[in-house]
């Protein structure tokens, strides 16, 4: 961010040289990480996902709809984010920003990529029907890392996901849950790694989040294959930073997935 | 003759009726509708003689004359700086009271001041129009360097500071970190990292807790836990 003061970043890079964040946590820690689903009655899928202050609902709301054209076999998703102007003093009401966007494509890329739904599953009916998945996340309060906040959320939203009913005439009964559950083939999840001058750092909160020189956001899967890439800020990253980073959040990613107990399938889905 | 409805220390919400008749007098928080005295904003009652005033329970900062104040320079006009203090109206320090120093015609007034820099800052006047002129002669008044903001509540800040601002500076010895506190808020901490976090998270707990009594020993035990700690 632009109003970013010079002076109280080099304070907060003092600190860092002396191994203390504004929070006390180690560079490479992360804040307290709590995950629930089916938070939301009336979406057929929902996940709360709060870390320490940070916290970011979402939830998958399901439609049919015809196939595009050019994949007459398969489903879809599409990912939106709200980011709430309660929840921060930056956000503003209107149409999504910079910020909303960025999180919208870049969930979506590690959710596509990493393969976690297989599309020709949510097919019904070749080039007429199939099931389209609309993940729609919102943040409730931003105390930074509002990035990996929201791909927990969203992919915590497709595991908990159950198709309502379908009546004979095509249409939807959304007070009925059918019992099916959607398969989750895979778990990728994203995590951001930040950089203030030398220093990389997990999970920053908004003090911190402020000053950033650069930011590496890696979606990896369960074996560690990199799903999606995507850098933000100023600075440059050396090829050195950038194999450093991905190291840092795959061996995170491996933690966090911890957190989502019994779901997904585990890897098999995929190739 | 006029009669009270509330007491002492009562919490009252905007629109209530404090008093009637003419015998009272409405002060901060409340206005005279006829001959009733109506509350304006949620807060406790504060009664001196007749003047009955309310004390906010949250709200943003209302700028009054001497305050002191940090704020941020987000504008250079040909006059002088423009400076946002954490309040509905954008404040303005002008030329001449921004140093001792002469400064010339056509200086860079951006070196003086730059758009992002912080201040600390004394509120010299606060007109009808809510045109706020600040000052920055005068001692403790300058940029600010390093260090690190807070942001608190604005109507906790008396609590922060405490009685003779005993509580302040408790915290200041304690932890051995610069603190300045301005009225509208923002608090600027400047010390060794580990003390400046206790410090933070003593303000914190102080505005948290700002409705209890007894509040200062619970925050020199708090703080005396954290030196231990590490």
């Amino acid at each position: 961010m632009s109003n970013a003061n010079r002076t109280f970043k080099q304070h907060l890079i003092k600190n860092l040289d002396s191994n203390v964040r504004y929070d006390l946590r180690k560079k490479l820690e992360f804040r307290d990480v709590k995950v629930e689903l089916g938070v939301v009655a009336k979406a057929e899928g929902s996940c709360k996902v709060t870390i320490g202050d940070t916290i970011v609902i979402a939830g998958t709301k399901l439609a049919i709809e015809e196939p595009y054209p050019d994949r007459p076999e398969e489903g879809s998703f599409s990912v939106n984010t709200e980011l709430l102007p309660l929840s921060s003093p930056d956000f503003e009401t209107g149409p999504p920003g910079i910020e909303a966007i960025e999180i919208s494509r870049v969930v979506d890329r590690t959710l596509r990529e990493g393969k976690a739904v297989d599309f020709k599953k949510l097919l019904i009916k070749k080039g007429e029907a199939a099931w389209i998945i609309f993940i729609d996340i919102v943040s409730i309060n931003d105390d930074g890392n509002l990035l990996d906040a929201a791909c927990m959320a969203a992919l915590g939203a497709l595991l908990n996901t159950e198709f309502p009913k379908v009546n004979k005439d095509g249409t939807i009964d959304y007070k009925t849950k059918s019992g099916k559950k959607l398969l989750v083939e895979s778990m990728p999840l994203l995590v951001t790694v930040y950089k203030i001058g030398r220093h990389l750092f997990l999970d920053p909160i908004r003090a911190e989040e402020q000053f950033i020189d650069a930011r590496l956001s890696v979606g990896t899967l369960e074996d560690g294959t990199i799903c999606a890439l995507q850098k933000g800020g100023d600075a440059p990253l050396t090829l050195e930073e950038i194999d450093q980073m991905i190291d840092i959040a795959t061996k995170q990613a491996k933690e966090l997935r911890k957190l989502f107990k019994g779901g997904g399938k585990g890897g098999k889905g995929k190739k | 003759m006029g009669k009270l409805l509330v007491q002492q220390k009562q919490i009252v919400v905007p629109g209530e009726v404090l008093a009637e008749g003419m015998d009272y007098l409405p002060g901060d928080g409340t206005f005279r509708d006829k001959n009733q005295i109506v509350a304006n904003i949620l807060g406790l009652v504060n009664l001196k003689g007749r003047l009955i005033k309310l004390i906010p329970l949250a709200g943003k900062y209302k700028p009054k004359r001497d305050d002191l104040v940090i704020g941020r320079v987000t504008d250079i006009v040909s006059k002088g700086w423009v400076v946002d203090i954490n309040c509905a109206y954008p404040a303005m320090i002008t030329l001449r009271d921004a140093t001792a120093d002469f400064i010339p015609k056509d200086a860079d007034l951006s070196r003086y001041f730059n758009i992002g820099d912080y201040v600390i800052a004394r509120i010299t006047r606060v007109t009808s129009q809510n045109l706020i002129d600040l000052s920055m002669r005068g001692p403790m008044l300058k940029k600010l360097e390093g260090g690190r903001l807070i942001k608190i509540n604005p109507t906790k800040v008396p609590r922060v500071i405490g009685k003779k601002a005993s509580m302040i500076n408790l915290i200041k010895e304690k932890t051995d970190c610069q603190i300045l506190v301005g009225q509208n808020g923002l608090i600027w901490l400047n010390g060794d990292p580990k003390g400046e976090i206790l410090a933070v998270n003593a303000i914190l707990k102080i505005e948290r807790e700002s409705h209890l009594s007894g509040l200062t020993e619970e925050i020199e035990k708090f703080i005396d836990e954290g030196l231990k700690a590490i």
